[in-house]
């Protein structure tokens, strides 16, 4: 039985009766939904049998004349969002959409931010009274020039 | 120090994001016919071809709709538990064949036991596509009014049934 239907879709496909509008159109649609069963795969690429009996389903609808939005309806009122491949746009997919490029604005408010407040602070930072005591026990008090007396003690 | 907490905490929210992550399934795709009528269909009922079924028959029931095939491996891991759940007579449980042979079907059933008051056959999974079956077993709470009150992706357990199913049973018969 199945080796009849493929030598029959064989032959159809060949014959030169598939309309290659109609193929690319459903290869089109096929490549906008998920395979349920695979999740990672679109229908185009899966062969699971549930893929197979999407396509079905696809080329069926096609044929009597549903638009693609009607087709897409179709199956997300049976599976959900999830069986397009590309989320929708709307409230609840808000945060996945735009989530990415808050992010990357946030993080050159922070570059940015960060960048000035560098270039506004001092070179180098003033030591702190700990390490001037220790510096001063090292090389000895400071001369009044700035320059330490050289230990010559 | 105080430095070092940004960091931290962003990394305990992510840390956070991660173990809720972990603990969904990605095979369990929320059903948007939950609340739903049931979609209707008309099928041969498998022990009688002859004779139809349609899901308005069980109108004034809660009931069960299970979708299994022989060559699901999985449904027998739920078997039990549907037959359990038959015996205590608590709500009609049907079966959906599903892309199934016949005579398997019902070897199957010889073997293991028969919880179902009638399974339709769904030979070639149209019906199965609009309830959005993906997967067998799934099994769908359906209410007097013939709305689909839960759908149950996978075996049901014993603690699904408990915790889950029977109390919401429970509700809908009041």
């Amino acid at each position: 039985m199945k080796v009849l239907l493929f030598l029959a879709f064989f032959l159809f496909s060949i014959s030169g009766n598939a309309n290659p509008e109609t193929e690319e159109r459903i290869r089109r649609l096929s490549e906008k939904l998920r395979c349920l069963v695979c999740q990672n795969q679109t229908l185009a690429d899966s062969n699971a049998e549930l893929a197979s009996d999407l396509r079905r389903q696809l080329r069926e609808q096609v044929a009597a004349g549903h638009s693609d939005d009607e087709i897409l309806d179709f199956l997300v009122q049976r599976y959900g969002d999830f069986v397009l491949y590309d989320p929708p746009f709307k409230a609840t997919t808000l945060l996945l959409w735009l989530g990415p490029f808050v992010l990357l604005a946030a993080a050159a408010l922070v570059l940015v931010t960060t960048l000035r407040r560098r270039r506004r602070a001092p070179e180098e930072p003033a030591l702190g009274q700990d390490d001037k005591r220790l510096v001063e026990r090292v090389l000895g008090p400071a001369t009044p020039s700035g320059k330490p007396d050289g230990g010559a003690r | 120090m105080k430095r070092f907490l940004w960091p931290l905490a962003i990394f305990i929210i992510l840390v956070g994001f991660l173990v809720v992550g972990l603990k969904l399934d990605p095979r369990e795709v929320p059903s948007p016919l939950v609340g739903k009528p049931a979609p209707a269909f008309e099928l041969p009922i498998l022990h009688q071809p002859d004779k139809r079924f349609v899901p308005g028959d069980m109108r004034g029931k809660v009931w069960l709709l299970n979708v299994w095939a022989s060559w699901c491996v999985s449904c027998r891991e739920e078997h039990p538990v549907l037959l359990d759940l038959a015996k205590r007579g608590v709500m009609p449980i049907l079966g959906l064949n599903y892309k199934d042979k016949r005579d398997d079907a019902n070897a199957w059933l010889k073997q293991f036991g028969n919880p179902y008051e009638l399974s339709a056959v769904d030979a070639d999974g149209r019906i199965g596509i609009d309830y959005g079956v993906y997967g067998v077993p799934e099994t769908y709470l359906i209410d007097a009014e013939g709305v689909i009150r839960y759908k149950q992706i996978g075996p049901i357990t014993p603690a699904v049934l408990e915790q889950k199913i029977l109390p919401l049973v429970m509700s809908l018969k009041k």
